[in-house]
């Protein structure tokens, strides 16, 4: 891949058969990823005699914001969003600090024995969070800490994937320049905050966007660390809603799942191609 | 992951460490080792402590009656977990869902991801807004898809529901039916992750040799030997990168099968290796046979990639 000679703009077999084609695809995908959420939506905005009728009502009449008004004061949904709040903030915070410094040490500092480290570093990459809960789980509850934001956040801030994907991006740096910073004397933290580090904005602002998108959206563990709002995030607290109302009413559940995904997708929307350079790194190098 | 990563980027440790070490004094180099030191240590110890130290424990654990709510007390039991494992009645029922789950959405999340991705790989009006729309669902959460899409699938006020009836159809029982409820949980998460192999495609496909495609047009090849001979062979890399992360992803699966089925209905219908492990653990209380089913799930996992990457080393060199 890295040995293309012309990239392709895009306009390869322009025949109309293929353009119809690509249209076609497009709708139908369109109608197959929109339509349900479009569905979650006037769910969210319907009274409750309106959702359980047949045929269904494609549009909410009348519509209402009772559910949204129900779920953030019949359940503690504000103290849920401060939650996920908090720990997605310590956790990028902790994750991306802990990526850049050992990716830093990696890539531009000689020490014996840093092949060796960084493979330590990758496999844990090959460990499922699944096989580490039941031991972590027995460690923390021993500490003391379930239901507390150290609990949740620490056993998760080691860092192997955003270590490895910024250490590719400081081999890509030009030898020369760090070369001619070190003869100008810049010691190691000086070069790696005035050279690598202006250097390197793009990737790190991508590996911070798909850290906050994952923690965000973390579940397993804080689900089993937290089983009340002092300190459960908003995934948990949308199952403990789904728990108590679904089924029998789909309103406030429906308008909790759009407050909670709601946060991510305002994000998407206006740094999406960075996120998506982040969530596919990797694969391609573009 | 490591090695999946390296090949499809293709750059293999980058270029050759950037600085030629001039020559230095011992004093600076043992300056540099500390410095090296300090900035790693948080992370080794992270990792040590919750990712290899817990990986180990897990293994002894698998040989104990270990109960996770009695942290003092785990009588080593010998090989008793997994001979169970081997003879229960649920272990087939189990694998079966993992097995179906995961391929299922390896490969129907691919094809139709490369399908998308060949037919998107020229100038239409609206591509991008649709290459947004479609990855949309990746970035939001397993949990909140899982409990909308309970709603979706409702079989009777859902939208599944409503447009099966207006042309005629009858509705399955999602929720009742073991077989349409596992239907259920691989569509919503293929449904969820058809933008990623997408986007992943569309971008390998934009970087390839637009020569050989103009030598094959030359050459008078159909689309189909074009893609069979020409576009398949360079997405190669792509492909097996997608096979391992898509296939390590699918099988953790927790959050969205927990949110929409709770692994039922009739006790194991949706319930995978991952499920399993907790609900022996957490709801049971067998920590010691969780843990059994944790180390042979990894055991299975290192085992399929271990497979994917001979094949892969086997195909680049024939």
């Amino acid at each position: 891949m890295s040995t293309h000679l012309q990239v392709s703009q895009g306009d390869r077999h322009r025949t109309p058969l293929m353009s119809v084609a690509g249209y076609a695809a497009m709708i139908v995908v369109v109608l197959v990823i929109a339509v349900p959420l479009f569905w979650i939506l006037i769910t969210s905005f319907k009274e409750r005699q309106d959702i359980y009728v047949r045929p269904a009502q494609y549009w909410p009449s009348p519509a209402t914001t009772d559910n949204y008004r129900d779920t953030v004061t019949s359940i503690p949904f504000p103290a849920y969003f401060r939650n996920s709040l908090i720990i997605t903030a310590l956790l990028a915070a902790a994750k991306i600090t802990l990526g850049v410094l050992s990716a830093y040490a990696l890539s531009l500092l000689r020490f014996p024995g840093r092949n060796l480290v960084f493979l330590v570093v990758i496999a844990a990459l090959m460990v499922p969070n699944q096989i580490t809960v039941i031991s972590n789980y027995a460690l923390i509850a021993q500490l003391g800490w379930r239901n507390t934001f150290q609990g949740i956040v620490i056993p998760l801030a080691g860092v192997a994937f955003g270590t490895f994907l910024m250490r590719n991006q400081f081999l890509s740096l030009p030898g020369e320049i760090i070369e001619a910073a070190r003869l100008d004397g810049a010691g190691p933290m000086k070069l790696l905050w005035r050279v690598v580090m202006p250097m390197s904005w793009p990737t790190l602002v991508a590996f911070s966007l798909i850290t906050v998108v994952n923690e965000w959206n973390e579940y397993l563990w804080p689900f089993l660390m937290s089983d009340n709002e002092k300190t459960a995030p908003l995934q948990v607290g949308l199952t403990l809603l789904q728990n108590n109302e679904g089924g029998n009413n789909w309103g406030p559940v429906m308008a909790g799942t759009v407050l909670t995904v709601l946060p991510i997708l305002i994000l998407f929307l206006f740094l999406q191609r960075q996120m998506i350079k982040g969530l596919t790194a990797g694969a391609v190098k573009s | 992951m490591q090695p999946a990563a390296e090949v499809a980027t293709g750059v293999r440790a980058g270029p050759p460490p950037p600085v030629g070490p001039p020559p230095r004094r011992s004093g600076t180099d043992r300056r540099e080792w500390l410095l090296a030191a300090a900035l790693l240590l948080p992370n080794l110890a992270l990792l040590t402590l919750f990712v290899y130290r817990p990986l180990i424990d897990n293994f002894r654990l698998s040989f104990t009656d270990y109960n996770i709510s009695s942290p003092t007390g785990a009588t080593p039991v010998g090989t008793a977990n997994y001979v169970e494992w081997l003879g229960r009645d649920d272990t087939r029922t189990i694998l079966g869902n993992t097995v179906v789950f995961t391929f299922a959405t390896v490969l129907i999340s691919m094809v139709l991801g490369l399908a998308l991705a060949l037919l998107l790989d020229q100038k239409l009006r609206g591509r991008n807004v649709v290459r947004s729309l479609v990855f949309a669902p990746f970035v939001v959460s397993g949990a909140a898809i899982g409990v909308a899409f309970q709603f979706v699938f409702d079989p009777s006020f859902g939208l599944i529901r409503d447009l099966l009836t207006r042309v005629g159809a009858s509705t399955p029982d999602f929720f009742q039916d073991t077989g349409w409820a596992l239907f259920m949980v691989t569509t919503t998460y293929i449904w969820k992750n058809l933008g990623y192999t997408f986007v992943i495609y569309l971008a390998a496909l934009q970087g390839r040799r637009i020569d050989l495609d103009e030598a094959a047009e030359i050459d008078g090849a159909s689309p189909w030997t074009h893609f069979r001979r020409v576009l398949l062979p360079q997405l190669r890399p792509t492909t097996f990168f997608l096979s391992i992360t898509v296939l390590l992803n699918s099988v953790q699966v927790f959050d969205l099968i927990y949110a929409q089925t709770r692994g039922g209905p009739v006790g194991t219908g949706t319930t995978t290796l991952v499920f399993q492990v907790y609900q022996e653990t957490f709801v049971n209380m067998r920590a010691g046979y969780g843990a059994t089913v944790a180390t042979i799930m990894f055991l299975i996992l290192l085992a399929i990639t271990f497979v994917q990457v001979r094949v892969m080393d086997r195909g680049s060199t024939a």
